[in-house]
């Protein structure tokens, strides 16, 4: 694989946790990765698992999902549901053969500038490792 | 609860139940598959007339409509209704009770240990005497009949969960002059009180069918295993889902898909024309109508855990994609994460709706 290709990520990230840890990342200078395209939701909650779907179908060659820690999100219980359909969409991935490894979800809070940081270049690494999505060639979508 | 055996077919049993409903004033209506002619169509009866009643044909093998969608336009009913309907029905039915789509008080729910049922299409041409003969010979046998649908072949959830009443026909050696009622519910008794028969106090035992259920796991496991080619991935569902024409029968059938505006009929994913050209010049080809995929895999992530596997979605779906056993098969695995049977408790909750605060830690990465 050519060393410099980046690959796209689409990061749903929530506005009150995880989109302010990835602002916390850029102002305390760290590095991580171009590769991550953030979107900003009101909540991880809003993420309507079918979105994340829809990402990958379209080409994204990673598609992450970042919300507040359980017990912080700031509508009390979002995030629990989120993991409930997330782990919904894992496993309809999984039982289809699709590559669940390019979906990932995380806790990142607000002060956690070093860990979205470090979430976002892993899940680089990670893709990068497995190259390119291969539905962007599929023509039958 | 306790069980009436009375001496004769179990339609004929099913038909004198139903007499005694209706002429007892129990029941103000009855709602069970129906004869049309002799040729052998039917229909679903909804029928308040008792001269009506020698059409009913109660344990058809045939499934027209989906009881579980029917019974959401007819309750709340103000006077009882008895439904004659199969156990993946009635399941499908307390799906639809948990999304409110209709509720349960004043229904009386009969069902049977379930052989199975004939593609829509047989039910369209005519199920003729040899047809259904040859079927409730296995069933006495505790055989798979060859021709009832893919996903009935391999459906472990033929004993009725929650029926007011269960009529036992599989593994009954004697249907000519043997009918098995089982009453589970204190309605149930109430209402038959006076029926006649031999009555004793018995509940069904799944060992009467314990054959079948073998054979059925056995096939369940074949039909997965062989659903798609190789270990799936991609293409493999390229493969599966490439055929669709994007009627989407498969969702209007369906006992679960119950949302009066369902997401994949709006507006909401479709692309402009700055997309469509985008795509044509990195790919120089694309398929329109665009989104099957979207559709299929998405409505899987939006239902696949109540998915009853009454195999209507493949029934219905005219490029022959077999959308029931792969949905089914996900279905399996996205239930069996939240330990969830769909239709076995009304009081237990829908998956999505409900969260424990430590749980899942194993789909997040920290
Ligand atoms: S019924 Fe068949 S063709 Fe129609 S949308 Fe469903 S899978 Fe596609
Ligand atoms: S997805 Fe198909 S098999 Fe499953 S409940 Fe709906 S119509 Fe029946
Ligand atoms: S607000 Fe952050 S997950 Fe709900």
């Amino acid at each position: 694989m050519d060393k410099k290709y980046v690959p796209r990520i689409t990061s749903f990230l929530c506005k009150w946790c995880s989109y302010t840890g990835a602002d916390l990342a850029g102002t305390s200078r760290l590095q991580y990765p171009t590769a991550i395209i953030p979107i900003k939701v009101m909540c991880s909650s809003r993420v309507d698992p079918v979105f994340i779907l829809r990402a990958f179908l379209k080409g994204s060659d990673g598609v992450l999902l970042g919300g507040c820690h359980p017990g912080d999100c700031h509508y009390e219980t979002g995030n629990y549901h989120t993991r409930r359909r997330f782990a919904i969409v894992k496993t309809v991935f999984e039982s289809l053969g699709l590559e669940a490894e390019r979906i990932r979800l995380s806790w990142i809070s607000a002060s956690e500038g070093p860990k979205f940081a470090r979430v976002a270049n892993e899940f680089t690494e990670t893709i990068i490792a497995m190259g390119e999505n291969p539905v962007k060639k599929k023509i039958f979508l | 609860m306790s069980r009436i055996t009375l001496e004769s077919k179990p339609s004929d049993g099913v038909r004198e139940l139903l007499r005694h409903l209706l002429d007892k004033g129990k029941v103000s209506a009855v709602l069970a598959p129906r004869r049309l002619d002799d040729e052998g169509s039917l229909d679903l009866g909804f029928i308040t007339d008792r001269s009506e009643l020698d059409s009913i044909d109660p344990f058809a093998p045939v499934m027209i409509a989906n009881t579980a969608q029917v019974l959401s336009m007819i309750t709340p009913s103000s006077s009882k209704i008895a439904v004659v309907l199969k156990p993946c029905e009635l399941r499908g039915f307390v799906e639809r009770v948990k999304r409110e789509q209709g509720t349960l008080d004043n229904i009386l729910t009969i069902s049977c240990t379930c052989g199975g049922v004939f593609p829509l299409q047989k039910a369209v041409d005519g199920i003729t005497g040899g047809m259904t003969a040859n079927y409730y010979s296995d069933l006495s046998s505790e055989k798979i009949h060859a021709e009832i649908r893919e996903t009935c072949k391999a459906c472990e959830h033929f004993i009725p969960i929650n029926s007011d009443v269960t009529v036992s026909l599989v593994g009954e050696k004697d249907l000519d002059e043997n009918c098995q009622i089982y009453l589970n519910s204190k309605s149930a008794s109430e209402l038959l009180e006076g029926l006649g028969g031999e009555i004793d106090k018995k509940e069904y035992d799944p060992a009467i069918s314990a054959g079948l259920m073998k054979k059925r796991l056995a096939e369940k496991e074949r039909l997965f295993n062989s659903v798609f080619p190789g270990k799936g991935g991609i293409d493999a569902v390229i493969e599966i889902f490439g055929k669709c024409v994007g009627c989407h029968g498969c969702s209007r059938v369906c006992p679960i898909c119950y949302c009066v505006s369902c997401d994949f009929e709006s507006m909401n994913f479709d692309s402009d024309i700055a997309y469509y050209e985008k795509e044509l010049s990195q790919k120089g080809a694309l398929r329109l109508p665009p989104d099957t995929m979207l559709f299929h895999i998405g409505r899987m992530i939006h239902m696949s855990f109540s998915c009853v596997g009454c195999g209507l979605c493949s029934d219905v779906c005219p490029a022959d994609i077999p959308v029931a056993s792969v949905f089914k098969r996900t279905g399996d695995k996205t239930a069996s994460i939240f330990d969830y049977i769909p239709g076995r408790d009304l009081e237990e909750a829908i998956p999505v709706m409900v969260f424990k605060e430590e749980e899942f830690s194993r789909f997040v990465d920290e």
